[in-house]
């Protein structure tokens, strides 16, 4: 088999690993692989067709496939190449990578890893509903890419069980295809999805958004005839009495995803139960020596934008590490874990190394909605943050970035805890 | 201006305009529109459009001969009015591309007789020709 050195390996060309890379060219490393399985890349962005992108990055209104277009330019300009059609099978613990691409097998040694790998849906058997097993019946992210990629048609009733902003866009785009959607259903009291994505998703095109509702029952032989919904109780259990059947010949599942992270695991990469990601410092390091993450298959992301950021200061750490210039290490003894307490569900990076110098930035997410509220900081007992927030939801995802001074604060202190105070906010 | 709207009118709506998506209450008093709830300019610019001509930007795809993808992402250059936009996807509907297009391409020129251009928005090669 053929073995390739490499500064860093970057196992994935989503926009994660395309900002992973450039940032880590910027911060002077020329020796790089992207890893790709796929012919293109840009990853999901390019079933994402809809507009909406970049605004923080480039501050222009963007499809998926433009801003992926964007950061593969930037790729050229820098003359980084992207393997594609490479699938990576295994990471080891010491940095090996093996790919199987065009080349046929080809083992990597690297200096440090950064997984990039995305993240999935939740498949339909994972949300149990009773009744047949017909065809028509697809997680939303599949539909968007068979449509959208692919250039398929679906079907043309249409009943989705999600508001996450895949579901919502899949209403608008299969009401765009000359489909009518029956509805949305969604078993929380609230959308996950943003509330731009309600308005110009569903209230545009009068499709009713059915919430603390849900589907019971599958019918229909050989392709889906309908579907039974009902609402549910406090405790999510259905009312029996609220049942009612609604005609449809496609249900698209929009029901959350989950992290790739079956390369981490292999590695011996630990995870958070909390995130389904890899429990990192504040270098996107995980607890195995130069493997970093970043991107879905840390956490999942609701905005592009955060992905690039994030991805990009994760390149940047890497690039110092195999310089070894960067005090990130796996050395317990050097962290102070963020404990997340009173909403907030969870906080990354999880640890955040006392040697390590920089301003730090925390992404969290809450685990219900909150009106004027607030997020605080907490370092040794004193609120070193208290940011006010009139909304959260927990479709969106929080972010504190900490200034130089509270980043110090935090790095000597020897407890921090992120909570969610609602007491006296006006 | 809209026959739908009366003289004095108030109407609370969410910003499409960002993800922020802020809750607007636009009053409109005779010929002048007053915006509140707004974070920044583009929320005003907004309210006053929804409540005087609404648009939207629409996003689809559109069949391409020969190409390496059997379909290319499409938008409207600039938001449409929102009245137009099942007319404009019957036309992008049926128009079919000859690959290679390139980012920016015109589809559609003036589609609908908004003034407003479709465009390609995913670059595709002609098919066989590999990339880089
Ligand atoms: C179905 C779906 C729809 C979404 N819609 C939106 C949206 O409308 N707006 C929005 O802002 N965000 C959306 N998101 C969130 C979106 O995923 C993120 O914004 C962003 O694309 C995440 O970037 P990423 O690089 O982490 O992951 P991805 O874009 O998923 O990229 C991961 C890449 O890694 C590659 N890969 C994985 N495993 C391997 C392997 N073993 N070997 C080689 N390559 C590998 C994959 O092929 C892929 O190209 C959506 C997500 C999903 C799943
Ligand atoms: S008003 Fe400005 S900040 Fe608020 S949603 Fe609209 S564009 Fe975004």
């Amino acid at each position: 088999m053929e073995t390739i050195e490499k500064k860093i390996v970057i196992i994935g060309g989503g926009p994660a690993g395309l900002a992973a890379a450039v940032a880590a060219y910027d911060a002077g490393e020329r020796d790089i692989a992207v890893l790709e399985r796929d012919g293109y890349g840009g990853g999901i962005l390019n079933q994402c067709i809809h507009n909406g992108f970049g605004l923080h990055t480039f501050n222009a209104e963007l499809t998926g496939p433009e801003y992926a277009a964007r950061y593969l330019e930037l790729m050229r300009a820098r003359n980084i190449r992207i393997d594609y059609d490479t699938m990576v099978l295994s990471v080891s613990g010491d940095r090996t990578v093996t790919a199987a691409g065009p080349r046929g097998m080809v083992r990597y040694d690297a200096g440090a890893v950064i997984l990039a790998c995305g993240c999935r849906e939740r498949p339909r058997g994972a949300i149990n509903i009773a009744g047949t097993r017909p065809s028509g019946v697809f997680s939303a992210g599949t539909a968007q890419r068979m449509i959208n990629v692919d250039g398929q048609r679906i079907g043309s009733r249409v009943f989705i069980l999600g508001s996450g902003d895949i579901g919502l866009i899949m209403a608008r785009r299969m009401t765009f295809e000359g489909a009518s959607v029956a509805g949305v259903a969604e078993l929380m009291p609230y959308s996950s999805g943003l509330s731009r994505n309600i308005a110009q998703c569903l209230d545009d095109f009068g499709i009713p958004l059915m919430l603390s509702t849900t589907v019971i029952e599958i019918r229909g032989r050989d392709r889906i005839s309908s579907v039974v919904v009902a609402n549910v109780d406090e405790n999510k259990r259905p009312i029996k009495s609220t049942a009612r059947e609604i005609e449809c010949d496609t249900l698209l599942l929009s029901v959350g995803l989950l992290p790739e992270n079956e390369l981490a695991m292999g590695a011996g990469v630990s995870l958070s139960r909390v995130t389904g990601g890899a429990v990192v410092n504040d270098a996107f390091m995980t607890d195995v020596d130069g493997v970093f993450m970043c991107g879905n298959c840390l956490h999942v992301h609701d905005l592009v934008d955060y992905v690039s950021k994030e991805s990009a200061a994760c390149g940047r750490a890497a690039a110092e590490y195999v310089k070894a210039k960067a005090p990130c290490n796996t050395d317990k003894s050097d962290f102070v874990t963020i404990k997340t307490s009173g909403g907030v569900r969870y906080c990354v990076p999880q640890n955040i190394t006392r040697s390590g110098g920089g301003s730090i930035t925390l992404r969290m997410r809450v685990d219900n909605v909150y009106r004027k509220a607030r997020l605080v900081v907490c370092a040794d007992g004193a609120a070193i943050i208290n940011r006010p927030r009139p909304i959260m939801t927990p479709g969106e995802m929080e972010t504190l970035e900490l200034d130089d001074k509270a980043s110090t604060a935090v790095r000597k202190a020897e407890k921090v805890e992120v909570r969610l105070e609602t007491e006296g906010v006006k | 201006m809209s026959g739908k709207t009366t003289n004095n009118e108030v109407r609370e709506f969410v910003c499409i305009c960002c993800p922020i998506g802020c809750k607007l209450k636009a009053e409109r008093d005779g010929n002048t529109v007053r915006v509140q709830g707004n974070t920044c300019k583009r929320g005003e610019k907004y309210a006053i459009d929804e409540l005087t001509a609404p648009k939207r930007t629409v996003t689809t795809t559109v069949r391409i001969d020969g190409g390496e993808l059997p379909c290319v992402p499409v938008k409207t250059k600039d938001p449409i009015p929102k009245d137009k936009i099942f007319a404009a996807l019957y036309i992008i509907k049926h128009t079919k591309l000859d690959a290679p297009v390139a980012i920016g391409d015109i589809a559609v020129s003036n589609v609908c007789g908004t003034g407003v251009d479709v465009v390609v928005t995913r670059a595709c090669a002609a098919k066989n020709v590999r990339k880089e």
